[in-house]
C-alpha cells in the first residue's frame, strides 16, 4: 500500500469527526451544483424543444437579389441612385443535387426540401392570408414531427389535400374534409382539409398551411423548384457553425436558428452563466471549507508530521499526504454529493408530479462535477500542504 | 579502532535570538564516534544537549564545520539528500515515545521503512514483528500505542529507531520519562541491541548510573564539549 495515501487516510480515519464535517459540507456542493445544473439543462432543453420544435435549425435560400446600381454622368458630375430590387419567389439552383451533399455534412441529421409562399384561404364568405408550405411528408416528417402534433385526421398529403392549423379551422369553420380555395395572384386551387394540428403557437396555427410540395410548385407557380432547404443538426448549438460553412461551400444564404432567435439565446447564455456563477462561489467555498480543515489538520499533526520527517519522510512525502487527503475529501465529497443530487431529483420529481420538464442527470454532468469537486481539494490543500512540508521537524516535536 | 561512524570537525551553532547580535550555543566542536560505541551525552539543561543532536540527527544545519555521517559528508547534500540519508543511517528515540495513534504498533516500527520504500509491504511488517518479539512485544503489532504503557510504548520507540538498521541511533533522554524499573529496562535493551548487531548509540541522559553503563562519555557544558572519555 503506498505510504502517502495511507497515512492520509488514516490521518483523515483519525480525525473522523472534521472530515466528515467537511465531506458533508462537499457533498452539499457538488449536489447543489450538481442539481441546480440538471434544473437549468432541463429548462433549456424544454424551451429549446418548444421553440424549435416547430422550426428548422439552419435554412438554406436562394441569394436576396441585389441592388442595381444606376449611375449617369453629365457635365463632368456623376449621380447615384442604389434601387433596393424587389424579393420574388425564386427556386434554389440543382437543389436535386444539393440534397444528398447536404445530408453527408458533418453534424447534419435531417434534410428536407420545400417551397413556401404567401395565400389567400378562402372559405365561403371568411378569407385569411396564410402561408402555404410545400413539404415532401418523408422528409420534412424527421424534421418536424407534425403527425405528432395532429388534433384530427391523419398525416396525408395527396395533390388536392391540406393540413391546416386549429386556429385556422375555426376561423374559416373547417373540418376533416373540409373544402377551400387557395389563392395566389396568378393561381387558384380547391383543396381538402385531411388533418388538423395544434404547434403550440397560435400565429403557426392561424397562418399554416402544409400541401404537398408538387401542388404548391404549381400553387406558387414555381414548378419544380423549391425555395428552400431545411436542415436540422444534431447538435443544436453547432448550427451557427454548420451554417457558416454551407454559406462559404455554397452560393446561398444559410440562416442557423441560433441568428434568428437572438433572444432566446441570449437567455439561454444567461441562464448558463448564472448557473457557472453559482456553480463558481460555491467551488470557492467547497475550497476554502477544504483547505480550513487542512490548515488546521497541520496544526494539529504537526507533531506527527515533526516525527514523520525524524523517520526520513521526505517534504515531497508530507505534501503528498496532505493532497491525497484533500483530493479523499474532494473525492468522497463528490461521491456523497452526487448520490445526494439523484435523491433531490427523485424527490422533486415526485414531489412536483406536473413539472414542466425532465431534470436529466447526465454522465458527462456527474463526472465533471465529482472531477471539479476534487480538483477543488486538491488545490485547496496545496497551501496546507506546503506549509505541513516547511515544518521544522524538531520545532514540530518540541510541540 | 573501528571505523568512525560519526565525525564532527570544529562544528559550531549560532542563532539570532531577538536581537541583531548572534548567540553561540555550541562551540567549536570535535567528536567521533566509532562502529559499535555506545555513549552517554552528558549535561546540564540548557548547555546545548539538543542543539548538538539535532546536528547529529541532520534535522539542523551547523553554522560553521563539517558533519561527515556514515561516509558522507553531509554539508554537500541537499534537504532531500540529508532526509534519506536520516532515513538510512539514524535512528532517533525521543523521550516521550512519540508513536503516531493513527498508526498500529507493528506500523509505528514500520514508518522508517514505509518513508523509505515509499509503501507498506508484507516484509516490512514481518521485520517490524520480530524486532516487537525482541523488545517483547510479540503479539502486540496490531494494538494501538495507546493501548499500551509508558514502558511498553518507548520500547516500541526503541524497536522503530531500529527496524531500518541504522548506523547510528540518537537517543534523547529515553528513560526520562519513566520509572526506573522501565528505564532499566529501555536500556538494558538498548545495550542488548548494542552489543547485538553492533548499533551505535548517543545516548542524552541526566542518570549518572545509566551513564556508567555506557562505555564512552560525552560531557557538554555552556556549548563546550568538554570532555570526551573512553
Amino acid at each position: 500500500m503506498n505510504f502517502q495515501w495511507l497515512v492520509a487516510v488514516r490521518f483523515l480515519r483519525q480525525g473522523r469527526f472534521q472530515s466528515v464535517l467537511i465531506g458533508v459540507g462537499v457533498a452539499m456542493g457538488v449536489a447543489i451544483i450538481v442539481f441546480l445544473t440538471a434544473l437549468i439543462n432541463g429548462l433549456q432543453i424544454s424551451l429549446i424543444e418548444d421553440t424549435l420544435g416547430t422550426q428548422a435549425h439552419i435554412v438554406l435560400k436562394p441569394r436576396a437579389e441585389q441592388a442595381r446600381r444606376l449611375t449617369s454622368e453629365a457635365e463632368g458630375r456623376s449621380l447615384t441612385l442604389v434601387q433596393q430590387s424587389p424579393q420574388r419567389l425564386t427556386t434554389i439552383d440543382q437543389w436535386q443535387r444539393l440534397l444528398p451533399v447536404l445530408a453527408r455534412t458533418p453534424g447534419v441529421r435531417a434534410v428536407s426540401p420545400l417551397v413556401s409562399g404567401p395565400a389567400l384561404a378562402i372559405q365561403g364568405a371568411a378569407e385569411r392570408n396564410v402561408t402555404v408550405t410545400g413539404i415532401d411528408p418523408v422528409s420534412y416528417r424527421r424534421q418536424i414531427p407534425v403527425q405528432d402534433k395532429l388534433v384530427a385526421g391523419a398525416y396525408q398529403l395527396g395533390p388536392d389535400q391540406v393540413l391546416v392549423g386549429l386556429d385556422l379551422a375555426n376561423e374559416l369553420g373547417l373540418d376533416i374534409g373540409g373544402r377551400l380555395r387557395l389563392a395566389t395572384g396568378r393561381r387558384d386551387r380547391v383543396v381538402s382539409v385531411s388533418g388538423i394540428f395544434d404547434l403550440g403557437l397560435r400565429d403557426l396555427n392561424l397562418s399554416m398551411v402544409y400541401m404537398h410540395l408538387r401542388s404548391t410548385q404549381t400553387l406558387l407557380d414555381l414548378p419544380g423548384g423549391v425555395s428552400r432547404i431545411q436542415l436540422q443538426v444534431k447538435d443544436i448549438f453547432s448550427a451557427e457553425a454548420i451554417a457558416n460553412n454551407l454559406k462559404r461551400q455554397h452560393a446561398l444564404q444559410a440562416e442557423s436558428w441560433m441568428s434568428t432567435n437572438g433572444e432566446l439565446l441570449n437567455g439561454l447564455r444567461s441562464q448558463s452563466l448564472s448557473s457557472d456563477i453559482i456553480r463558481f462561489f460555491i467551488a470557492v467555498s467547497v475550497a476554502f471549507g477544504i483547505a480550513s480543515v487542512l490548515v488546521v489538520s497541520v496544526v494539529q499533526r504537526s507533531r506527527e508530521i515533526g516525527i514523520l520527517r525524524a523517520t526520513g519522510t521526505s517534504r515531497r512525502q508530507v505534501i503528498g499526504i496532505f493532497l491525497w487527503q484533500g483530493g479523499l475529501l474532494g473525492l468522497g465529497g463528490s461521491l456523497l454529493g452526487l448520490l445526494s443530487a439523484a435523491a433531490l431529483v427523485l424527490l422533486f420529481t415526485h414531489l412536483v408530479p406536473a413539472l414542466p420538464f425532465p431534470i436529466p442527470l447526465t454522465a458527462p454532468l456527474m463526472i465533471s462535477t465529482a472531477a471539479l469537486a476534487t480538483g477543488t481539494g486538491l488545490i485547496a490543500a496545496v497551501l496546507p500542504a506546503m506549509r505541513a512540508a516547511r515544518l521544522d521537524p524538531v520545532e514540530a516535536i518540541r510541540g | 579502532m573501528a571505523e568512525p561512524i560519526l565525525t564532527l570537525n570544529g562544528v559550531t551553532k549560532r542563532y539570532r535570538v531577538d536581537t541583531p547580535a548572534e548567540v553561540e550555543v555550541l562551540h567549536a566542536t570535535d567528536l567521533s564516534l566509532a562502529a559499535g560505541d555506545f555513549a552517554a551525552l552528558i549535561g546540564p539543561s540548557g548547555s546545548g544537549k539538543s542543539t548538538l543532536l539535532n546536528l547529529i540527527g541532520l534535522l539542523d544545519r551547523p553554522t560553521t564545520g563539517t558533519i561527515c555521517l556514515d561516509g558522507q559528508e553531509t554539508a554537500r547534500l541537499n534537504e532531500a539528500g540529508l532526509t534519506r540519508l536520516r532515513g538510512q543511517s539514524l535512528g532517533f528515540v525521543f523521550q516521550f515515545h512519540h508513536l503516531i495513534n493513527a498508526f498500529s504498533v507493528a506500523e509505528n516500527v514500520c514508518l522508517p521503512l514505509m518513508a523509505r520504500d515509499k509503501r507498506l509491504n508484507r516484509s516490512a511488517l514481518a521485520q517490524a514483528e520480530t524486532l516487537l518479539d525482541a523488545v517483547g512485544l510479540g503479539g502486540f503489532g496490531s494494538r494501538l500505542p495507546s493501548e499500551l504503557s509508558g514502558g511498553q510504548q518507548q520500547r516500541v520507540a526503541v524497536a522503530r529507531a531500529l527496524v531500518a538498521d541504522p548506523a547510528l541511533v540518537l537517543a534523547d533522554e529515553p528513560t526520562g520519562n519513566l520509572d526506573t524499573g522501565s528505564a532499566d529496562e529501555i536500556f538494558a535493551l538498548m545495550r542488548q541491541f548494542n552489543r547485538e548487531r553492533g548499533t551505535t548509540f548517543l545516548i542524552v541522559t541526566h542518570s549518572t548510573e545509566l551513564a556508567s553503563r555506557c562505555n564512552r562519555h560525552v560531557h557538554i557544558l555552556d556549548g563546550w564539549v568538554t570532555e570526551d572519555v573512553h
